[in-house]
């Protein structure tokens, strides 16, 4: 089981938005979008929280976010490296740099979180940026254009700096 | 006052926008001229590979940085000197003052969904207004009854820009006719096509098109509510949307009694959550009510039952964006443009293996040649021309040889393809058309929603078929079995993602099987792409012992002394190609069938 860090800070302002939109079932997909802006993630616990707000079955709840490639229902790192894998970006070589990225990082597969939980690497279907292809993303939206392989090694240092600066700051 | 634009659409915005915007603040600061000036942040200039964007009395700065922008600002603003290098340039090298006129790129575009683009600040509803919108919108309300509006679009001839092309007039039609009291308008933002970004650019360029087109088409068919569903990876999109529905409900271009008529009409965002099968209609309005995003069989159609089991129009960002000119400027006139059976333009997303990157409106019924060549300008690196990939993945590749086609609902459809929502890559010389079948088959195992056998099956089963040829590991037999599958998985899917996802397959099959064959028989990969048929190999000719490969590559290949050739070890090497990428004196080449695993090159 994660521990899940602010706890009920991050409920309480779930609830608020769940509130907004007046506990309307219909917006269970906007409101799950809201729950993993919170938690990153989306915990059991999170799941069940919901389907009771909403009052409707844990199943749906489940069943959607199953559905939705969007949703994870496992932990994500910190800083979340998205590699572009649409159409543009793979013709110019994006597999290749996810698998550099995995390599650099130590991941078997993409999903998986570096083991002092601060990194992951996704794949993401078109940022709808192609004409800078292959294109990357990482944290909060830095984005990197005309991604090759090579420069993968330089970019990860650079963020393990800032995931350094992230533990001794607290934040992690 | 004198205005300066610079483009703030997704491409430049990531390319830098922000920080080249600051600058200029700055700059104009500096030199006191910050109040002469009006900088306006507009929606995608559409050369998108060439970002960011400035544009001073029509003269187009392109490839911007902070530095560039500090020197147009004292060269240009206070010296009236042009800065020639930051100009676009030609093909051939020619430099271009009024690259928006005098492009190859521009000039064969006629603009009517992107009016707006690359003009006004879509955050700002005035200047939508001052471009005359919200005029159409105004001219049904007072003027129009809903069977003219109707009416109008039946005869401009506007087919679904979304991809299957129907004709949007009718649909309308059917709608309106039903007697219900409560009926819903969507606007289908999902674009789900992986390699597309014009639904994009249009809702973050010029949001109040759609939402006036949408309210048009409310009014004609007698919907109260509207819904827009975005996917969630447009983030800007999204935010655009909301800022742009606030204003106009500021405005009463949407609420209660707009414009104070009769007339109310509301819309609300949803956001879609990773699904490409939610772009299919039914799909999309299970996903809108929350549920599991699951197409259901038609008829009823939406028109019919659909959302909450009520008349429900769908249509696509780009339809809409249509709505508006057409009510403005008559159907006659949409009419010059285009086909007689696929009237008006088409806005495309241009990506891959082509010069000129970017989005392009053009009309319907110019060639793919002179999309490729005279707006795209080609393809890069001296490379050759192999196919063209439109449709995303329910759509195929067309060969080089037929590029002088039309480009048409039928005469795509009679090549195998689809026009699609307007994705368009470009392929060269170096990919591989197994792999690009295996690529979208890839996609659509994944997307399928598993709710009919025959494509969550058959795409698995076509997908490790052409995974088994890919590595050199399939059989003349496989390539029978995939063919015959194709036809399956095509004919007896639920909803339109089974039914296209063959469609790369098959015509990759019908314009490039000796490719197929290579790897089955031959085990080598032509297009030297298909990682487990190729062979790195430095060329000890040209290499200079430089050590960037070596220094470059994850699993340590590389062996050599500084000055020295150096040497791939094939055992060890992954066949990343970073080597290749980095090697500035092309000492790297690839080689098919692989060597054997333990020579040294
Ligand atoms: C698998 C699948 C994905 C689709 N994705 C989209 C999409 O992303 N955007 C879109 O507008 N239409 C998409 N469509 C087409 C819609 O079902 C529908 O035909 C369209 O939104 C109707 O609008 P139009 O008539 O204005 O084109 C998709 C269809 C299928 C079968
Ligand atoms: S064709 Fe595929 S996506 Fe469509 S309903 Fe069947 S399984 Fe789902
Ligand atoms: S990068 Fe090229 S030139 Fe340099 S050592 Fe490697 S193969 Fe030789
Ligand atoms: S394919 Fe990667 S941004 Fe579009
Ligand atoms: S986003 Fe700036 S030109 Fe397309």
């Amino acid at each position: 089981m994660v521990e899940i860090e602010n706890k009920e800070e991050k409920f309480r302002e779930l609830e608020k938005y769940m509130e907004e939109v007046n506990y309307d079932p219909s917006m269970l997909i906007n409101i799950l979008h809201k729950a993993q802006e919170i938690f990153l993630w989306l915990p059991q616990e999170v799941m069940e929280f919901i389907a009771e707000k909403l009052k409707i079955p844990k199943s749906r709840v489940r069943g959607v976010v199953t559905f939705y490639n969007f949703f994870s229902t496992k932990p994500v790192g910190k800083i979340q490296i998205k590699v572009c894998l649409g159409t543009a970006c793979y013709v110019k070589g994006g597999d290749k740099v996810m698998e550099r990225f995995l390599d650099e990082l130590g991941l078997e597969n993409p999903g998986d979180v570096t083991p002092d939980g601060m990194f992951s690497v996704h794949d993401v279907r078109c940022v709808g940026a192609c004409s800078m292809a292959p294109v990357v993303l990482i944290g909060e939206g830095d984005f990197y254009g005309r991604m090759s392989p090579d420069k993968v090694p330089r970019l990860v240092k650079k963020y393990k700096k800032i995931a350094e600066e992230m533990k001794a700051g607290g934040k992690a | 006052m004198k205005e300066i634009r610079i483009c703030a659409g997704g491409a430049c915005v990531a390319a830098g926008e922000f920080a080249v915007k600051g600058a200029l603040v700055k700059a104009l600061k500096d030199k006191g001229l910050l109040s002469e000036y009006k900088i306006i942040e507009t929606g995608c200039m559409g050369m998108c590979s060439r970002g960011p964007f400035m544009v001073i009395d029509d003269v187009v700065y392109s490839q911007l940085n902070q530095s560039a922008v500090k020197e147009i600002v004292e060269k240009h603003l206070v010296g009236g000197q042009i800065v020639d290098k930051y100009l676009m340039k030609t093909p051939e090298g020619k430099t271009v003052e009024k690259a928006f006129k005098e492009h190859d790129f521009y000039k064969k575009q006629v603009k009517i969904v992107t009016r707006n683009l690359g003009i006004i600040n879509p955050k700002n509803i005035d200047d939508y207004i001052e471009r005359d919108g919200y005029k159409a919108l105004e001219k049904v309300l007072k003027e129009m009854k809903p069977e003219e509006v109707i009416e109008e679009i039946k005869k401009s001839g506007l087919r679904g820009r979304g991809g299957a092309g129907f004709p949007t007039g009718l649909k309308w039609e059917f709608a309106a006719k039903q007697k219900s009291d409560t009926k819903y308008m969507v606007c289908n933002a999902d674009e789900g096509d992986p390699g597309a970004f014009m639904d994009r650019a249009v809702l973050e360029g010029d949001p109040h098109a759609v939402l006036e087109g949408m309210a048009i088409a409310a009014y004609a068919i007698g919907a109260k509510k509207g819904f827009i569903y975005v996917r969630a990876e447009y983030p800007m999109a999204i935010e655009r949307l909301r800022t742009a529905i606030k204003q106009a409900k500021e405005r009463r271009f949407l609420g209660e009694n707009i414009l104070e008529t009769d007339f109310s009409f509301d819309i609300e965002i949803r956001i879609g959550a990773g699904a490409f099968v939610c772009g299919e209609e039914t799909a999309l309005m299970a996903s809108i009510m929350g549920e599991r995003g699951q197409p259901r069989v038609r008829p009823p159609y939406p028109v019919e039952k659909g959302l909450w089991g009520k008349p429900t129009v769908i249509n696509n960002v780009e339809t809409l964006a249509n709505i508006a000119w057409i009510i403005r400027n008559g159907w006659q006139e949409f009419r010059k443009y285009g086909t007689e059976k696929s009237p008006g333009t088409k806005v495309f997303a241009l990506a891959g293996k082509v010069k000129n990157t970017g989005l392009v409106e053009v009309p319907l019924g110019i060639t793919l040649r002179e999309l490729i060549f005279d707006i795209g300008g080609g393809v890069p690196n001296g490379k050759k021309l192999k196919a063209v990939q439109t449709g995303g993945p329910s759509g195929g590749v067309i060969p080089a040889s037929k590029i002088d086609t039309p480009i048409d609902y039928e005469s795509l459809t009679a090549l195998g393809t689809i026009m699609g929502s307007g994705g368009v890559i470009v392929l060269d010389e170096d990919d591989c058309m197994v792999d690009v079948a295996k690529f979208f088959l890839e996609f659509t195992v994944n997307e399928s929603c598993g709710k009919c056998t025959p494509c969550r099956e058959g795409t698995r089963t076509m997908y490790e078929i052409l995974d088994r040829i890919t590595k050199g590991e399939g059989t003349m037999e496989d390539i029978d079995t995939l063919e015959e599958l194709a036809v399956v998985v095509k004919e007896t899917s639920l909803c339109g993602l089974g039914q296209t996802a063959p469609n790369p397959v098959l015509t990759t099959l019908r314009y490039f099987r000796d490719e197929y064959i290579a790897h089955v028989k031959e085990k080598i990969c032509p297009a030297k792409k298909c990682r487990d048929l190729i062979s790195y190999v430095i060329d000890p000719d040209k290499c200079t012992g430089c050590t960037a490969c070596k220094i470059v590559c994850p699993t340590k290949a590389i062996e050599g002394e500084l000055n020295k050739v150096h040497v791939i070890h094939q055992d060890l090497c992954i066949r990343c190609g970073s080597c290749m990428d980095v090697c500035r004196f092309d000492a790297i080449y690839k080689v098919t069938p692989p060597l054997k695993v333990d020579t040294k090159v």
